[in-house]
Order: C-alpha cells, then structure tokens, then sequence
C-alpha cells in the first residue's frame, strides 16, 4: 500500500507518495536525498538517526514516514541559514564536539532539540538530553561542553 | 530501501475503529512508538500483515492525576507521564519508572500500553535473522529448544523488563481492555502470565517468556488505573549496564507505609528478572513492627525464592537476583527513613 505523505519539512511544505513500510529515515535519505541524517544501528540504540518531529527529538530508523503526516520534520539540513552556522552547529564546530563525525547530526538535533525548549540547560540536562545518542570516539565531554557553548551563542541571539 | 517487510498501515482515530481493525486481522499489530516493535520486525521476528497506529485515537491520549487516583491511556508518551506534576506528586514510583525508561528520545516515542505490554527479551531472541538461524532459531520464535535452558521442556524464559508494571503493581493497579469479544477491567497483575511451570500446562492464565500476557485474540489494553492510599511512600530504581537506552539487569518498585516506627504496609515488585513483572509475595508478614533485621533478612528470602533470572542477558542469572535483593533494601530503607 502506499498513500500520500504531507508534512512541512526544513520548513517546506512536501508531498509524496509513500510506502506504508517506509521507514522515515530511508524517506529522508532515498526519497528527499537529504543525506545528513545517518543510518548508524539501525535499531533504535546509537540516535545517529535523530530528527526533530514537531520540535522532539525522534528516532527516524524506528519512525514509519507515513506516521508524520501533517507534522513538521526538522533535519540537520535546515539549521544552516543563509550559510551561516546555527548555534548548536558553530558550538561542535569551534568546541571539538565532533571527531569522525557521523553521530553528530544525530547529537546536533537533539542539542537543538534541547535548546528550543529550554534555552538555559544545566550540565545535568545536556547530560539527559543526550541520553538516547551514542559518540564512540569524543567521551562526551568535548559535547557537552559543545551544547554549553550553543546554549551561551543562542542567549545572545543565535538560532539553535 | 526495503527495510521493512510490506504490511498495511491503519492510522486509527477511534477505538471503535481499532476494534473493528483487530476483528478483522487477529495478526495485526498496535504501533505507539515502535521503539520496540519495529525493531523486531526489522530483525525478521515479527511480520505482522497490518500495523494500526494508536497515535491519533483521543481516546487513549488522557492522562488524570491527582490526590485520589490515577489513568493513563494506552497511547499516552513515556515523557509526558514521567514529567506529569501531579503524577511526580501523587504516584512518584509511575514517573520515576516512566523517567528509567531506555532514553529521552525513546521516551518521545514509546507508549503506556506499549510498555505495558513490552515483548520479552533474551540473548538468544533479540537478533538478527542470521544470528538467530546460524543457532536454530530458539523457542520464542520458530526453533524447538530453549537455549537458555535446554532441558526446559518447551519452556521458554525470556525476561519481562518493562518498567512501569512493577511500578503499577506495587499500587494495586488494574488494566482496562478492549477486543472484539467487548471491554472487561482485569487487575494488572492478572495480565502477565509468564510463570514458566515446567509442571503445568500452557493455559490461558498460565503462560511462560513466550506466552506471557493474559489478552485474549484481538484484545489490547486501553488504559490503566489506579488508586492512591493515603501516607503512602514509593519509589522506582534500577540498574542497567550503562545509565542510559540499555534494559535493566533489575528495575524494583517499592512502596510503603510507615505509622510511627512500625512499618504498616510493604509493597515490592521487580522487573527484568522472570518471564513477568514479580509483586513480591508474603511481604504482609514482614509488617507490623519497626524496620530491623527481620525485615531485610525476610525480604532477602522472598527475593531468594520469587526471583527466577536466568541467563537471558549478557549478565548472569544470579547476579541479578543480587542486585535485586540489594536494590529492594536500599529503597526500603530510603523510603521509611522519609
């Protein structure tokens, strides 16, 4: 079966024609070409997947495109404007939050994620925040300090 | 690009709907937040012909708390309940446990009934088709052996490691569920059968790590209630191999109540141990009279006897029934302490 899929993605509304068993992940990647999201477990345990659903952090390997009809999708590609770095993406740029670099997308939409509903994290929150993404090269701490430094870019006025 | 094998989506709005769905397809499956289920059909363990999505039913979406009881739907989001105000206030052992749950961005997606409901695990379960082929598969799925426990006799002991039943537990809760055969309200602890008696036979109430809910073809839970008793202490604490996503080597919800110095009521259940979520039985006995020796070393013999972890995780069977025991004291003691 496949059925129409409308949702407003990066901020553009989108129509398409999906397969019930699409997943959101390979939607983004195959259909729409917007390859920053990554494929990492593919089982719903690393968060390299993650994209923001209506503002929340979800995990697009376990999300059936179907199922975000109607809704707004966020991928790392919309952060940028005009070529400018957002705030979540300058503080992995000029902080080290990033090494190889293929968890990132997926630790850059759940800071961003963070930020937009609680522009004023605590070490604790980031900490919880990020709970659901895995890194195996940065430790953590180089991130955290990332999303601290995001957090200070968005009080002076910087997008997350 | 074909994760998935092909199946029908049914994006419900009603209840009516979804059971008119289940009557008409027994081997459809409900999809909340698919953190769980969609992985096991991306495994090849599942491959239901039709999938309904409980999202969108308004019916399942409410949650109400305060002072006297509490009902949550069955498609009601982990984070809402375990940052609910008056559920943190009222019922603290529910939003602690929904709060443990795998990780924030899980907790965005998978459900109450989901959780509830939550398969069973095992090492020898939880792979990917080859994994599972390169061994002969195991009973839970297609295979004739447990390989947990090969001389088991058709019983499999897959573990039970959601959270929130042994949170619900300890308060008395019951489960409203609906099918094409009508409503009915059971106790909660009633929907999980997984005893594993190798001495009795697999029946509708009594089932093992494969058959391990209670519900009858078609049925699903709709909602779960419970009650409050006034001066009542809980609390949900667990452990698992890294502090986040993994599933518990032991999750144990406990509540009580102190008059005085005499502890006057003791509730205590455990998850990721046996083929069910475990409300500890003969607890009442240990009431009546001040927290002391006699109650951790009569609490330390109920875990020992009720507790049944067998090596269906990367950490072994008895180590979790120590931790168990262990974490059971530790809250014991926190929450009479106040």
């Amino acid at each position: 079966m496949a059925r129409i899929l409308e949702l407003v993605l990066n901020g553009r509304r989108r129509v398409d024609a999906v397969p019930d068993n699409l997943l959101l992940l390979d939607y983004l990647r195959e259909v729409v070409g917007l390859t920053g999201t990554k494929t990492g477990c593919d089982g719903g345990e690393c968060g390299a997947c993650t994209v923001l659903v209506d503002d929340q952090p979800r995990l697009s390997c376990l999300t059936l495109a179907a199922s975000v009809n109607g809704q707004g999708v966020d991928t790392v590609e919309s952060l940028a404007q005009d070529g400018r770095l957002s705030a979540v993406q300058r503080g992995f740029h000029e902080k080290l939050g990033s090494q190889c670099g293929y968890c990132t997308p997926g630790f850059i939409m759940a800071s961003a994620g963070l930020l937009r509903r609680n522009p004023h994290p605590s070490d604790q929150d980031i900490r919880a925040a990020l709970g659901s993404n895995i890194c195996r090269c940065t430790g953590y701490v180089k991130i955290i300090e990332a999303v601290k430094y995001a957090a200070e870019l968005h009080a002076g006025g910087v997008a997350p | 690009m074909d994760a998935l094998p092909e199946f029908a989506l049914v994006r419900a709005t009603t209840l009516e709907e979804m059971i008119g769905v289940r009557a008409r397809h027994p081997d459809s499956r409900l999809l909340g937040g698919g953190t769980d289920l969609v992985v096991n059909i991306r495994r090849g363990i599942l491959a239901p012909p039709v999938l309904i999505d409980v999202n969108d039913v308004a019916e399942l979406r409410a949650i109400r708390a305060d002072a006297r009881s509490l009902e949550i739907g069955a498609a009601v989001k982990l984070a809402e309940v375990a940052a609910h105000e008056e559920v943190m206030r009222h019922y603290p052992v529910v939003a602690q446990a929904a709060g443990f749950i795998a990780g924030p961005t899980h907790r965005n997606m998978g459900t109450v009934g989901g959780n509830l409901c939550l398969d069973t695990r095992c090492l020898f379960y939880n792979q990917s088709e080859w994994w599972r082929a390169a061994n002969h598969h195991c009973l839970k799925t297609t295979g004739e052996v447990c390989h947990v426990a090969p001389k088991s006799r058709g019983v499999c002991f897959a573990t039970f490691s959601g959270d929130l039943a042994p949170a619900l537990l300890t308060l008395n809760a019951e489960v409203d569920l609906a099918g094409p055969a009508g409503k009915r309200t059971i106790a909660l602890e009633n929907l999980y059968i997984g005893y594993a008696r190798q001495d009795r036979p697999i029946t509708e109430s009594d089932g093992d790590g494969k058959y391990y809910l209670s519900l009858r073809p078609g049925e699903f839970v709709t909602a779960v209630r419970a009650g409050n008793t006034a001066g009542l202490r809980s609390a949900y604490d667990k452990v698992r191999i890294r502090r986040s996503i993994e599933y518990p080597v032991t999750g144990v919800a406990v509540a009580l109540r102190r008059q005085g110095d005499v502890l006057a009521d003791l509730r205590v259940a455990f998850t990721g141990t046996n083929p069910r979520p475990v409300l500890l039985k003969g607890t009442a006995e240990l009431c009546g009279g001040p927290l002391e020796g006699r109650v951790f070393d009569g609490l330390d013999a109920l875990v020992r006897d009720q507790i049944m972890s067998m090596k269906t995780t990367f950490t072994p069977g008895h180590y979790r029934r120590r931790v168990a025991g262990v974490l059971a004291r530790r809250l014991v003691a926190r929450l009479f302490a106040g």
